[in-house]
């Protein structure tokens, strides 16, 4: 037998003594890689860590959300405590003059001066006097609680839909499907317009009206997932074991389904947001002096001429909790994508 | 001895991955002849699929590399070819077959046209001629009403259909070589003898050159004269295939021959199983990669790795028991050898 | 084998028969008329290519589907019309199924612990959570896994190690009938063995009687006492392993073990082939009469009009074939 010339050993390290069977352990064969690899959860968390847009997105809707509760109390006003001689007021931040909270209005006169007014309204005021910076975090307050609420509504309404279409198929997914088309088919907007009529407007009447069809989209989710996840063999085998149709649902269909299901409520979010704000601009919203931010775009957008502050703060917030959730919603959704737990 | 018509010399290739670089192919090394049938014998992670498509290069440029190795054909190297005369390469020299018939095929393009766009490309024919040759072919592979079904869609054919329709592609231009990667795994029994008697029928008729890749050692002793067995990215045995079944020298070897249970045994003789799984490429490891499963491991199997031993003509395995000293030591301790 | 058929009969299945409804016109007769029984003890072959039935006669057996015609009895008593309420329950425990795909077969969001335990709790609800987590221990080591890893999830383990784990899942509730489904086809060759040989040890440690269904002929004789071979939803030959591969009856068959390649080059490259034409019909539109006789050497007149019945020709050997029927035998 000829040895080949072999590249990486020097033939004088490998010494006869070498040539020795070594007990063979077939148990050791066995183990599984040393590391422990982390759930599956644990493993998407670290992979949403690693998204660049996610982490500035979710510590900007983190602020956001402190300051809507925080913010008026940090001033002496209330959003709907009216005071006509502080009427109209720029923004007025001491020590922000540079970026535009200077107090000065669209002809460059200082308001504050001429009616000497000392103490300074961060985000100006509006026609009644009324405090800005207080309205617009109150504003976001009750935005964020009507998206909240309203995702949630859906959240519910769908998974349970969805679900149990999917899992029991055949008559009860035909007519559960056929009814989300008949309820589809009717314009958005006229069910509204009911359900304001009907109802007073209100914060009440808005929630409802938004979750009566917004939660189709994740019942197709959902539905399309449990329909995928019905035919894997882990199904099989809880089937097989004598696990009850509700186990199987909570246990076995829905944690795999999760993933999508919590990227649509993300995404649920912000398009609840700003559905919310599109009602009020139409004046199909709350009624004053409550404030949301759609109703302070709308009251913004009349006086956009002379006083462009109001328009163009509640734009701003509106615009940075939109982008922010949906930087966050995909990242969850790249995290989640279940092709990469595999 | 013939000059063979495509060397594969100290090929290593590179995954670059989340976990690190896997090493997927280390220094692997095969010649093939003219109308010979090569068989690459290996389980899943052993690096056979990674090696055929490294031969045609279609490994993703982004996520692989070939940091060390050599791909000869027809004197020149493969790796070192630029973009446009890869593409004559491909498809008209060397062709390849893939494993999954569902899959191969464009869904949205008649298999005419999949054919006439191969032959187009390579064999300067006017429409009308290329589809002439595509008939023949269809014909040449055993599809019935082939001037028919040429204007037929994939969906239209069951799995061995679509895979003689695979290999009428791959054979349209008359390439010198066929890569046929796991192309029977996924039919039936009945549907895979078809296909392989056809494939050895082409290959008389057109003396190409076969790597067959494949798990399956029946399929194996069917159809290849020369057969490497790959494990962890490196090939642990190879030779002529008389020797590889009858006389094989290499434990792993020896394992995949005794963990087979074969229809004409009589009895029960119980399945002698490798123990333990294939090791994780992602990590370099010392030694022989196949130490942690080898019942005959000695001291220096664990940290040295073993050179290329030449058993008799044409066969050659990489094993420290072919070592003079470990004969020596097996002669001392009175074992039989094998 | 002899053996076993002292034992009572523990399944019988009589004319079972499972057809899907795929639209209007679109009936899958996907399993049609198939008769067998399994002794306690033995291992029964299912095998045939894709479209036979043969999974569909496991799942219906572990009645994920209903039958659409027949009749199942297990252990004397008929299973076959049960609903969810009545001894459903207490006939999930006495028969389970080891699925095919390693990687789904596991749901990937459970650890092991909890995969195995789902058994338990639904059929030993007395267990207490100690007791419990000892039965899981028990189990691992008892399919050659080690209990440090019962806190892992699926995706940590390789594939031969999941199906281990399914193993231990199906045994957990202490059932008497495993129905093996593909168990080791999506696996490698080296673990193959590995899992064939834990199947029957555990066969012979618990007593268990098995009906594993593959469509590797070589593996299915090496661990079947009989084997059962199915074409287009029917059964076409029943007999015990090693009579099966020496005696042949069905052309089927012959052509079955014709094709199967042996690892072996100086007799597979000497054998004489029956190669098959054409490919396996469209199992929408089956064949009249004799489902084979479109692709088979040996038809003749009847073949394409009548059903052949499936008949004991040798000693506990049977076949659907009229080369039997007319010639006799």
């Amino acid at each position: 037998m000829r040895t080949l010339p072999a590249t990486g050993t020097s033939p004088h390290e490998i010494t006869d003594d070498l040539f020795v069977h070594e007990p063979f352990a077939a148990e050791a064969a066995m183990e599984v890689a040393a590391s422990a690899a982390d759930s599956p959860w644990k493993a998407a968390l670290k992979r949403l860590g690693k998204n660049r847009g996610v982490v500035p997105a979710f510590v900007l809707i983190m602020v956001i959300t402190v300051l809507a509760f925080v913010g008026p109390l940090l001033t002496p006003y209330t959003y709907d405590g009216q005071n006509v001689a502080h009427s109209n007021l720029p923004p007025k931040i001491s020590g922000l003059g540079w970026l535009g909270f200077d107090g000065l209005d669209s002809n460059g006169a200082d308001l504050y001066a001429k009616r000497n007014i000392t103490e300074a309204h961060w985000f100006g005021t509006d026609e009644f006097g009324r405090d800005m910076w207080t309205r617009v975090w109150k504003g976001t307050q009750i935005s964020l609680l009507i998206a909240l609420v309203a995702a949630l509504l859906d959240l519910f309404i769908g998974v349970l839909y969805g679900g149990i279409s999917a899992y029991y198929g055949g008559k009860i997914d035909n007519v559960m499907q056929r009814i989300i088309e008949v309820l589809v088919g009717i314009p958005n907007l006229i069910v509204i317009i009911l359900f304001i009529l009907i109802l007073e407007p209100g914060i009440t009447s808005i929630i409802l009206a938004m979750t009566i069809t917004g939660w189709v989209g994740m019942a197709r989710i959902v539905r399309g997932q449990i329909l995928q996840l019905k035919g894997q063999e882990f199904v099989l085998a809880a089937r097989s074991l004598g696990v009850s149709n509700s186990r199987i649902m909570f246990k076995h269909l829905i944690p795999n389904a999760l993933g999508p299901i919590i990227v649509t409520l993300m995404f649920t979010l912000p398009t609840a947001i700003f559905f919310e704000a599109f009602l009020s601009f139409i004046g199909l919203g709350l009624q004053a002096p409550l404030a949301s931010l759609g109703v302070l775009i709308n009251d913004g957008y009349k006086g956009m001429r002379l006083f462009p502050y109001k328009l163009v703060i509640p734009a701003v917030m509106i615009s940075l909790i939109m982008i922010s959730f949906n930087l966050l919603a995909d990242g969850l959704r790249d995290a989640l994508d279940p092709k990469m737990t595999k | 001895m013939n000059q063979p018509i495509l060397t594969v010399d100290g090929l290593h290739v590179a995954f670059h991955s989340q976990r690190g670089e896997v090493h997927a192919v280390r220094g692997v090394s095969f010649c093939l002849q003219k109308q010979e049938t090569l068989a690459i014998v290996g389980e899943s992670g052993s690096g056979k699929s990674v090696t055929a498509k490294a031969i045609m290069r279609l490994l993703p440029k982004q996520s692989t590399s070939i940091p060390a190795g050599q791909i000869t054909y027809a004197g020149q190297n493969v790796l070192a070819l630029p973009p446009r005369e890869l593409q004559s390469l491909r498809g008209a020299e060397i062709s390849m077959v893939f494993q999954d018939p569902m899959t191969s095929l464009n869904p949205t393009m008649t298999i005419g046209q999949q054919l006439v766009e191969g032959i187009s490309k390579h064999q300067r024919l006017d429409k009308a001629a290329a589809y002439e040759k595509a008939v023949n072919m269809l014909q040449l592979v055993g599809i019935p009403n082939a001037q028919e079904r040429i204007r037929a869609y994939p969906h239209h054919f069951s799995g061995g259909m679509r895979q003689r329709v695979g290999i009428a592609m791959a054979l349209a231009c008359d390439p010198k070589v066929l890569i046929a990667d796991e192309p029977t795994t996924a039919l039936d029994v009945t549907v895979q003898a078809q296909i392989l008697e056809l494939m050895k029928s082409l290959q008389q008729r057109t003396g190409t050159g076969i790597i067959l890749i494949t798990h399956d050692l029946g399929v194996v002793a069917n159809m290849a004269q020369k057969v490497a067995v790959m494990y962890a990215g490196e090939v642990v045995e190879t030779g002529p295939i008389a020797e590889i079944f009858y006389r094989p020298k290499h434990p792993y070897t020896w394992g995949l021959l005794r963990s087979m249970p074969r229809l004409d045994a009589a009895g029960n003789e119980p399945l002698i199983p490798i123990p333990g799984t294939p090791p994780d490429l992602a990590r370099q490891q010392q030694g022989c990669p196949f130490a942690p499963r080898c019942a005959h491991v000695m001291k220096v199997c664990k940290h040295f790795s073993p050179p290329l031993t030449e058993v008799s003509s044409g066969h050659t395995a990489k094993c420290w028991l072919l070592d003079q000293r470990a004969q020596q030591q097996e002669r001392l301790a009175g074992v039989a050898g094998g | 084998m002899n053996e076993v058929m002292n034992n009572r009969v523990l399944l019988e299945v009589n004319h079972l028969s499972k057809h899907f409804q795929l639209g209007p016109n679109q009936t899958l007769r996907a399993v049609d008329d198939v008769s067998f029984h399994i002794w306690q003890g033995e291992t029964l072959g299912l095998v045939g290519e894709s479209g036979c039935g043969k999974s569909t006669v496991g799942r219906t057996l572990l009645q994920l589907y209903k039958p659409t015609g027949g009749e199942i009895r297990f252990a004397g008593e008929r299973v076959s019309d049960m609903t969810e309420r009545k001894g459903h329950k207490a006939y999930t425990s006495q028969m389970q199924m080891i699925f095919q795909d390693p990687y789904s077969s596991l749901n990937p969001r459970m650890t092991v612990t909890e995969i195995i335990s789902e058994g338990l709790m639904i059929h030993r609800p007395n267990l207490a959570k100690k007791e419990r987590k000892e039965q899981v221990s028990a189990l691992l080591e008892l399919v050659g896994l080690s209990s440090r890893q019962a806190n892992r999830y699926p995706h940590e383990f390789s594939g031969g190690q999941r199906q281990r784990i399914g193993i231990a899942r199906a045994l957990a509730v202490e059932p008497s009938f495993i129905v093996a489904d593909e168990p080791i086809a999506a696996l490698d060759v080296s673990i193959q063995a590995q899992i064939v040989n834990l199947l029957m040890d555990l066969q012979r440690q618990k007593q268990l009687t098995y009906l594993f269904i593959a469509h590797d002929l070589s593996m299915v004789k090496h661990i079947s006492d009989r084997i059962a071979v199915m074409y287009l939803g029917q059964l076409v030959e029943l007999a015990a392993s090693d009579e099966l591969y020496a005696r042949p009856l069905h052309p089927y068959t012959e052509a079955l073990l014709s094709a199967i390649p042996l690892p072996d080059p100086v007799q597979e490259q000497s054998r004489e082939r029956i190669v098959l034409q054409g490919e396996i019909p469209n199992p929408l539109n089956p064949p009249s009469g004799c489902r084979f006789h479109t692709r088979c050497p040996k038809a003749f007149d009847i073949c394409a009009k009548e059903i052949p019945s499936f008949a004991e020709v040798l000693p506990q050997h049977y076949v659907k074939c009229h080369l039997y029927g007319e010639k006799g035998e």
